[in-house]
């Protein structure tokens, strides 16, 4: 059997859990072995006909009233659990944050190998896998060795599909539990109301190193307000202090998927590219026909940012009328 | 407070990766070496620490020789001690890895005669990202631990029994932790914003003693077998001109795209 771990938000199957119910169809199938789903939080009832919908034949909740938010020794504590009880032969989750974290911890229990962030897997003795490196750079064929063999697939490896399955079966998991596997629960939350954020924007103006100031990027925000756009930067900015690192994008930054990016003054240094490529567009803006970012750019203006940007600016406010 | 962080040391790759003829490797032959930014704020992070509250910043790594250069860069940032574990030139897997790592804190600790209130790893390696050294040390030292740290608070002096409140980015918001110390934590790039070496911890970091701690562990159930390359995007670039009356094939784009 193949057990899928499933992240949950207020009711709801993260998009990350749907990804990871839709990569184990396939996983099992290759396996030739069922799919079952775990569920857990006291919260997570209404995750069970969702994890229906997109494949789970049985659903493993544990609802233990200590389980009331998440908590990662708790949910890693509970996982190893059902691996001693259920008897999986592999288990998968997403490589959300949550998901890599969960893993690992159900991981260190079992002192079981534990591989992240697979775009492909192969069962067999031994299993083969390939794996993302470098945030997505680079990719690692693997082999491994396990008992039980313990996965994330890369977060947005496939894009989420329900299936048409029937639905699934319940059954409640009587995890051994006290208050000792929940010293880091998650004891208080803040939600700032957010309007047009980086990782959803439709344009981001992305400026690196070649804006040359702080005060530089008043204009690539004046273009990102037009556009109803947001303002990313490099890692180059964010450590010469011009830009919060919120507004980080790459590798130990934020990944963006816009409509448009338009990057100026960005060199497109590979821990950036990796950030930026899942853009559907890029236009570059630099000084340097040769640099990375213009090279693998859809469209390039060659020159300086410092007049371009403003003169596009006009443009835009003369269309807009 | 005593604050140990792990860093490790890997190649500094400009517009793309390349791999070794047989792909057991980065080709590292014409590349810089450097610390995940992760880790560098690990390191501020204690630094800072350290500089409130008093006690010992520790940095360690495992890793070949020339890693003393990224305890020397620690060092030059603040960090008072130094240790290496050499590995063997091959590419540890995390399980092993993280046996070493926890072998050494329990040597550390028994000279120190007390253990470290704070551990700080990065979120995930710069390069293999595997996601779990942090997790399984913690777990050894049935230490508790929380990935994806952008802030961290100490109760009291940071030093005994107490509290580690730590931050965790959501979308749009942040969760908070707290944690009973001792303690470990997972931390990523925005913690802080790391500072430069000064002249003077340049000269310090020179006289760095490095700690050297020769502790093997047993290969984990995973192995490298290949790197390579994903195929990639290519794209012919459109040149929409050299100067400010670009802008209007630029906002025809724009205008193509339904984003104006
Ligand atoms: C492990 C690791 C993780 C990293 N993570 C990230 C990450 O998340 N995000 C990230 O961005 N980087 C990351 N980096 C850093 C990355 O390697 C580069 O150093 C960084 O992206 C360079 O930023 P930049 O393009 O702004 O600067 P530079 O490389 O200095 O490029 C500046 C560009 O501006 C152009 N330019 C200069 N003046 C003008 C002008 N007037 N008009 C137009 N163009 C001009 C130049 O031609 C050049 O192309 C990471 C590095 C490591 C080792
Ligand atoms: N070779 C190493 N030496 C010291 N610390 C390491 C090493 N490998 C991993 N780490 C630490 O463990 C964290 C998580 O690594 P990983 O599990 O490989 O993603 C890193 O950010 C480092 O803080």
């Amino acid at each position: 059997m193949l057990l899928v771990v499933l992240e949950h938000e207020r009711g709801e199957l993260t998009e990350a859990a749907r990804e990871a119910l839709t990569f184990g169809r396939s996983l099992a199938d290759k396996m030739d072995e069922g799919i079952e789903a775990a569920l857990i939080g006291s919260d997570a009832e209404p995750c069970v006909n969702q994890a229906g919908e997109f494949g789970a034949e049985v659903v493993h909740t544990c609802t233990h009233e200590l389980l009331s938010d998440y908590g990662p020794d708790a949910y890693g504590a509970v996982i190893a659990e059902m691996v001693a009880e259920l008897e999986p032969a592999a288990v998968l989750a997403c490589g959300s944050e949550r998901g890599n974290e969960i893993m690992a911890q159900a991981a260190a229990r079992l002192d079981a190998p534990f591989v992240a962030n697979c775009v492909d897997i192969t069962p067999g003795y031994p299993w083969s896998m390939t794996r993302v490196q470098w945030g997505g750079s680079l990719l690692e064929d693997s082999i491994l060795d396990a008992d039980v063999a313990l996965f994330t697939c890369g977060l947005h490896a496939v894009a989420a599909q329900p299936d048409d399955g029937a639905d699934a079966s319940v059954e409640e998991f009587d995890a051994e539990f006290d208050e000792s596997h929940c010293v880091t629960m998650v004891k208080d939350r803040t939600v700032q109301e957010a309007g047009v954020t980086l990782p959803t924007a439709r344009v981001v103006c992305g400026g690196g190193r070649g804006v040359g100031s702080a005060d530089g990027f008043a204009k690539l925000e004046e273009l990102a307000d037009l556009l109803n756009g947001r303002v990313g930067c490099s890692r180059a900015v964010t450590n010469l202090g011009w830009r919060p690192h919120s507004d980080q994008v790459g590798q130990t930054g934020t990944r963006i998927a816009p409509e448009i990016y338009i990057a100026s003054g960005v060199s497109g240094a590979i821990q950036h590219w990796v950030g930026a490529m899942a853009s559907k567009h890029i236009l570059a803006i630099n000084t340097d026909r040769e640099a990375n970012m213009v090279v693998k750019a859809d469209w390039a203006v060659i020159a300086d940012l410092h007049q371009v940007i403003p003169a596009i600016t006009a443009e835009v406010q003369r269309r807009k009328g | 407070m005593k604050i140990l962080c792990c860093v490790k040391r890997v190649p500094a790759p400009g517009a793309k990766i390349n791999v070794t003829a047989d792909g057991s490797q980065v080709d590292a032959a014409h590349l810089g070496f450097t610390t995940s930014p992760h880790e560098e704020c690990a390191v501020e992070g204690a630094v800072q620490l350290r500089e409130q509250h008093g006690g010992e910043v520790t940095v360690l790594t495992v890793g070949p020789t020339e890693a003393s250069e990224q305890l020397r860069y620690a060092a030059s940032v603040g960090a008072d001690h130094g240790v290496l574990i050499p590995d063997d030139g091959s590419a540890w897997d995390p399980q092993r890895t993280a046996a070493a790592i926890g072998d050494a804190i329990e040597t550390l600790e028994a000279q120190n005669g007390s253990a470290f209130d704070l551990i700080l790893f990065g979120n995930e390696s710069a390069d293999t990202g595997g996601f779990q050294v942090g997790i399984r040390v913690a777990y050894r030292l049935r230490r508790p631990i929380v990935n994806g740290i952008k802030g961290i608070e100490v109760s009291g002096d940071g030093t005994g029994a107490g509290t580690v409140t730590a931050r965790r980015e959501i979308d749009g918001g942040f969760e908070v932790y707290e944690l009973p110390r001792p303690c470990v934590l997972g931390v990523k790039e925005g913690l802080n914003l790391p500072r430069y070496p000064t002249m003077k911890g340049r000269l310090n970091s020179k006289k760095l003693e490095i700690q050297s701690l020769d502790i093997d562990a047993a290969a984990g159930g995973q192995r490298r077998v290949r790197l390579h390359r994903p195929a990639e995007q290519v794209s012919e670039t459109v040149i929409l001109g050299e100067g400010p009356e670009a802008a209007v094939a630029v906002v025809d784009v724009l205008e193509e795209l339904g984003v104006l």
